[in-house]
């Protein structure tokens, strides 16, 4: 399993969000989220301007294997999404933590509840054994 | 811990998710499924189904067992090493399993049957053997490779003894050889070209690597859904069950008929069901936009009742949702798909999908 990027943080659902400049925040899957999906076929989008409740739905990934709700890890309104998953779904499984981002969000209120890379990666050694 | 075929190792070694399968550790795939789908479309390769279950028939009622047993007609295998496919029926004409058949000569047979169904097969076969002097004995010993692919008889054939190449590469579809530890069929569950090979566990791992060394490369059970799905074969269990027959599963033409007389188990609950006209049909659906269509989505047609998607998923080969679904009698071209609770638009089409690497269907 890769290195968790340390910028990061995660959730108890494989999502990874990150803390812009901006004061946006862009999210993901993690890697270990695209794994046990494999291959991704279709990725469902928000809306640009939808807001997103926390541990509502969100996007949708579909790997071969199965479909996969990706639940708002915060409350926000979205501000951009990532078009080019619609052609290039496989991007997530290329690089989750890069060019498979899938969100970015302006945030309503500081309501979530991550980890840190450390905590995540106990949190993942755990679901191993 | 599930069951492991004698390539199990081999798996490991290669990187290989394994997940559960009918009981047995199979590898679901070696990294990249939609890779592996591709590889058998375009070049060669190869499959482990040591998990599926061989049983040898013999005996001087070897004949008269099987015309009993199947809905298809072993008398319709005119040649050492034909093979036909067929399903072996309940009392109540659904289908207790899928397999194939091959006539080794003057009542020998060997049938390859599910693994997933193992149990409820043997039994049931043991049953039905009883009345008959023949004799049914379950070959646990063999392993299964399956090469598939454009390329994969010819690489498949550098490996194999030259004593037997030639005559390999000469197999017909459909038609198998024993070729001295070896039992090569020219079959396959991917809708390309290719061989089944049976052969003794001892030398399955030795005989994995050396099809690897030539370039064929190892596939995971992935792939192989996606493959049989775009070339419209079924899978026992998705797309055929007890509860009904090989008439609503678009396997009509896997029964034999004639002759009148021959009395196989569930002609008579089969012969009601092809009496009426307004049964199921069994039909490929093609998603027109974007999305996955998945097994057991509910398909809405105009004005008729609701049908089933029995198998769908992703096509790597058209880039589209497909499925295959049992549906209301009628002719109709279009349908929805209730996705997630949202209708999407289908197109009904004639399956296969894919074959020979070339799309069948318009899209």
């Amino acid at each position: 399993m890769s290195e968790l990027p340390g910028d990061l943080r995660y959730t108890n659902e494989h999502e990874w969000l990150r803390q812009e400049e901006d004061g946006t925040v862009t999210i993901g899957i993690t890697d270990h989220a695209q794994s046990a999906l494999g291959d991704l076929v279709y990725v469902e989008l928000p809306e640009v301007g939808q807001e997103v409740e926390s541990g509502g739905e969100m996007a949708v990934v579909e790997s071969v294997k199965a479909a996969s709700d990706v639940y708002g890890p915060i409350s926000g309104e979205v501000v951009a999404v990532n078009e080019a998953l619609a052609d290039d779904p496989e991007k997530i499984n290329a690089d989750a933590y890069g060019d498979g981002w899938i969100v970015r969000m302006k945030p309503s209120g500081d309501d979530s509840e991550t980890m840190d890379p450390d905590a995540y990666q106990v949190f993942l050694d755990e679901l191993e054994e | 811990m599930g069951k492991r075929t004698p390539l199990y190792q081999s798996h490991i070694d290669a990187g290989a998710k394994i997940v559960d399968f009918g009981g047995w550790d199979m590898p679901l795939h070696y990294g990249s499924q939609l890779e592996e789908h591709h590889v058998v479309r375009n070049r060669a390769g190869a499959f482990d189904v040591s998990h599926m279950t061989v049983v040898d028939v013999t005996g001087s009622e070897s004949t008269a067992f099987l015309q009993k047993l199947l809905a298809n007609d072993v008398a319709r295998l005119k040649y050492e090493g034909k093979a036909l496919y067929s399903c072996m029926l309940n009392d109540q004409g659904g289908v207790v399993d899928d397999l194939i058949t091959y006539y080794l000569g003057p009542n020998r047979y060997r049938v390859v049957v599910n693994a997933a169904t193992r149990d409820k097969d043997m039994a049931w076969i043991n049953d039905a053997v009883a009345p008959f002097d023949a004799e049914v004995n379950e070959r646990s010993g063999l392993a299964m490779i399956a090469v598939q692919g454009p390329d994969a008889r010819k690489l498949a054939a550098t490996v194999i003894n030259d004593e037997w190449r030639e005559a390999a590469l000469a197999l017909k579809p459909f038609c198998g050889l024993a070729a001295g530890d070896l039992f090569i069929a020219r079959t396959g569950y991917t809708g390309e070209d290719g061989w089944e090979i049976m052969l003794p566990e001892a030398m399955a791992a030795g005989f994995w690597q050396q099809c690897v060394d030539v370039g064929i490369r190892p596939c995971g059970l992935g792939a192989r859904d996606t493959l049989r799905l775009e070339a419209g074969m079924n899978l026992y269990g998705s797309d055929m069950d007890e509860t009904h027959s090989p008439l609503e599963a678009g396997l009509g033409w896997t029964i034999a008929w004639e002759p009148e007389d021959r009395d196989f188990t569930g002609r008579g609950p089969l012969t009601d069901v092809r009496a009426n006209k307004s049964r199921q049909k069994f039909a490929g659906l093609l998603l027109e936009g974007k999305g996955v269509l998945r097994d057991h989505m509910r398909v809405v047609v105009d004005g008729l009742a609701d049908g089933e998607i029995t198998s769908g998923g992703f096509s790597p080969t058209l880039e589209r949702s497909v499925a295959m679904a049992r549906l209301p009698a009628g002719d109709y071209e279009r349908a929805q798909v209730d996705v997630r609770g949202r209708l999407l638009d289908v197109r009904v089409v004639k399956m296969p999908f894919v074959r020979n690497g070339n799309i069948q269907i318009e899209l």
